[in-house]
């Protein structure tokens, strides 16, 4: 799987990167490669080192050692056309107080080495609903506003990579709706998507590919299907009126968690023979089920399993 | 070249918006400093012959508001957009070190000389001011201007709050400036204070400033043309080098 995507020349490609802020390692030698024409994501836990990881494709940080190239071009010795590639959303929400939001929009096209750009500036606003709002000064927007802002902002060279580091933290629903039906178009368009997020749903309706970073490290990549087909196949929750889970079923308990409180449980099953012999276990231990359900593991299960593993 | 237009652009508009804050307040003070110096030492201090104490004032007055104004709009500028966030703008698109440097010191420039501008045209009046070297003074405006929009890039990139941009502005660049000979001619200070004043860089640029009006100065123009030159070229190499490493900008 991971050749087919390497045999053209990669959208990004992270070779062993290593970064370190005084006793913190953020990443302890980092590998990826992702396709062109990619939807990526990019999850972990806060601290885990995406955004660490995201600041060095883009240039606001510098690896301590290791490699980045985007589109083949090297982040730092051909800065210059690795950044013509990239479109990033940063995560915080910035905003120069001193512009509106089509000046704004200008000055980055500019920045970027572009002149008369506002036919693809007024696509762009049509598209993030900005359009209203196109000379109004960004200090006065809402945050969602501010938030389409820098998405516009990212877009307007038309960069074949576009990295999104959890842009809907926040978000209303419409927002994320607008957003998610652009740049999916730009995505079927051919431009290549990174994103992050702490919305797992949201990834794993919109990534084909998936890498998850645990304290500076690669500990899952692969496609959005596999790894939810490998991790588990269904699961049980059950809820109990009375009693206690026995010890036995413990270990297929998929979220932690929830030994810690309540009494409802997610368990792990691989085929559906191995439902009967868990409720004898439940009767045996003298717990009275109150509701019951047979479902799909997600991403979340996965994640959620693959962060809860001992390294 | 487009990135580098937009981003001397942005930086021009941006102390435009605010013109009031950063052209005519510098101005009002520096007519205040006039009136008030002017009015007081007129009758009492005599620099060079011929030469009245107003008018003698005027020139380091002009240049010590095109000093302090391009210090403050490149500095200012730098750690405000690091304060708010909104750095990642310039630093994400492909600009280079240089067209950073160079959109940044050459709109402090501009700003440094629509400040001083301002100043000569409402101080002239009260003075009978010569132009024995308009090239001079030219040269010592702009190089000045660009002297100072380099120390603010500095300063600006090394802070990381106003406060310690403040302490730079107030403990190195204000006296600096106050003591380059803007109220008086080094040669009425005690020797060894006016030893010391020779280790000044500011006073150089205020004393051949100076000469391009009245073509009288403690130093030569061209010595003077020489040493400004020579701190703008280590003061620039230190900028770009900062930006080339990212240094406090990409970390």
């Amino acid at each position: 799987m991971q050749e087919a995507y390497t045999a053209i020349m990669a959208a990004i490609q992270i070779t062993n990167v290593k970064k370190r802020y005084k006793s913190v390692q953020a990443l302890a030698g980092v590998s990826l490669s992702i396709g062109q024409g990619e939807f990526f994501g990019l999850l972990g836990p806060n601290g885990a080192g995406k955004t660490t990881l995201i600041s060095i494709i883009a240039g606001l940080n510098r690896a301590d050692s290791g490699n980045v190239s985007i589109h083949g071009h090297d982040v730092v010795s051909d800065y210059r056309q690795a950044r013509r590639m990239l479109g990033v959303v940063p995560q915080e929400l910035v905003f120069d107080p001193f512009f509106t939001v089509r000046e704004t929009l200008r000055m980055q096209s500019g920045y970027f080495g572009l002149k008369n750009n506002d036919a693809w500036i007024d696509e762009v606003m049509h598209n993030l609903d900005l359009t209203s709002k196109a000379d109004a000064n960004t200090r006065t927007l809402s945050g969602g506003m501010k938030r389409r802002v820098l998405v516009a902002q990212a877009l307007v060279h038309k960069p074949p990579v576009i990295v999104l580091d959890e842009p809907t933290a926040g978000v209303d629903v419409e927002l994320r709706q607008t957003l998610w039906q652009f740049i999916g178009r730009l995505n079927r368009e051919g431009h290549t998507v990174v994103l992050t997020t702490h919305y797992l749903e949201e990834a794993q309706a919109l990534c084909n590919r998936v890498a998850m970073l645990k304290a500076g490290q690669v500990v899952a990549l692969d496609t959005t299907a596999a790894l939810i087909k490998r991790i588990s196949g269904s699961q049980l929750v059950v809820s109990l009126a009375q009693g206690h889970l026995p010890d036995s079923l413990k270990p297929l308990v998929t979220r932690p968690e929830e030994l810690l409180a309540g009494n409802k449980y997610t368990l792990r099953v691989n085929d559906y023979v191995e439902v009967e012999p868990i409720l004898a276990r439940l009767r045996e231990a003298g717990a009275r089920i109150e509701d019951m359900q047979l479902q799909q593991a997600d991403l979340e299960d996965v994640f959620l399993q693959i962060m809860g593993e001992e390294k | 070249m487009i990135g580098f237009q937009t981003l001397f652009y942005k930086e021009i508009l941006r102390f435009w918006k605010v013109a009031t804050q950063t052209i005519t307040a510098p101005i009002m003070t520096a007519m205040l400093y006039l009136l008030i110096f002017g009015h007081v030492l007129e009758e009492h201090v005599k620099v060079y012959d011929r030469i009245s104490y107003t008018a003698f004032l005027i020139p380091g007055l002009v240049m010590m508001s095109v000093l302090q104004n391009a210090f403050a709009n490149s500095s200012s500028s730098l750690i405000q957009s690091k304060i708010t966030g909104n750095l990642v703008f310039v630093l994400l698109p492909p600009l280079s070190h240089w067209e950073l440097f160079g959109a940044y010191v050459l709109a402090a420039v501009v700003r440094g000389l629509a400040v001083g501008a301002g100043v000569f045209i409402i101080t002239a009046w009260f003075a009978d001011l010569s132009f024995v070297a308009p090239w001079w003074i030219a040269v010592f405006a702009v190089l000045g201007a660009a002297m100072l929009g380099t120390m603010g890039l500095i300063a600006g990139i090394w802070a990381e709050k106003f406060d310690q941009l403040a302490a730079f502005q107030n403990f190195l660049i204000m006296p600096a400036t106050f003591l380059a000979g803007v109220f008086y001619s080094i040669h009425s200070l005690p020797p060894f204070w006016q030893t010391v004043s020779r280790f000044n860089p500011f006073f150089y640029m205020i004393d051949g400033f100076r000469y391009g009006f009245f073509g009288q100065s403690d130093v030569d123009p061209v010595t003077s043309f020489a040493i400004v030159g020579i701190f703008f070229m280590l003061l620039a190499g230190f900028a770009i080098h900062l930006l080339r490493t990212g240094y406090k900008l990409r970390h």
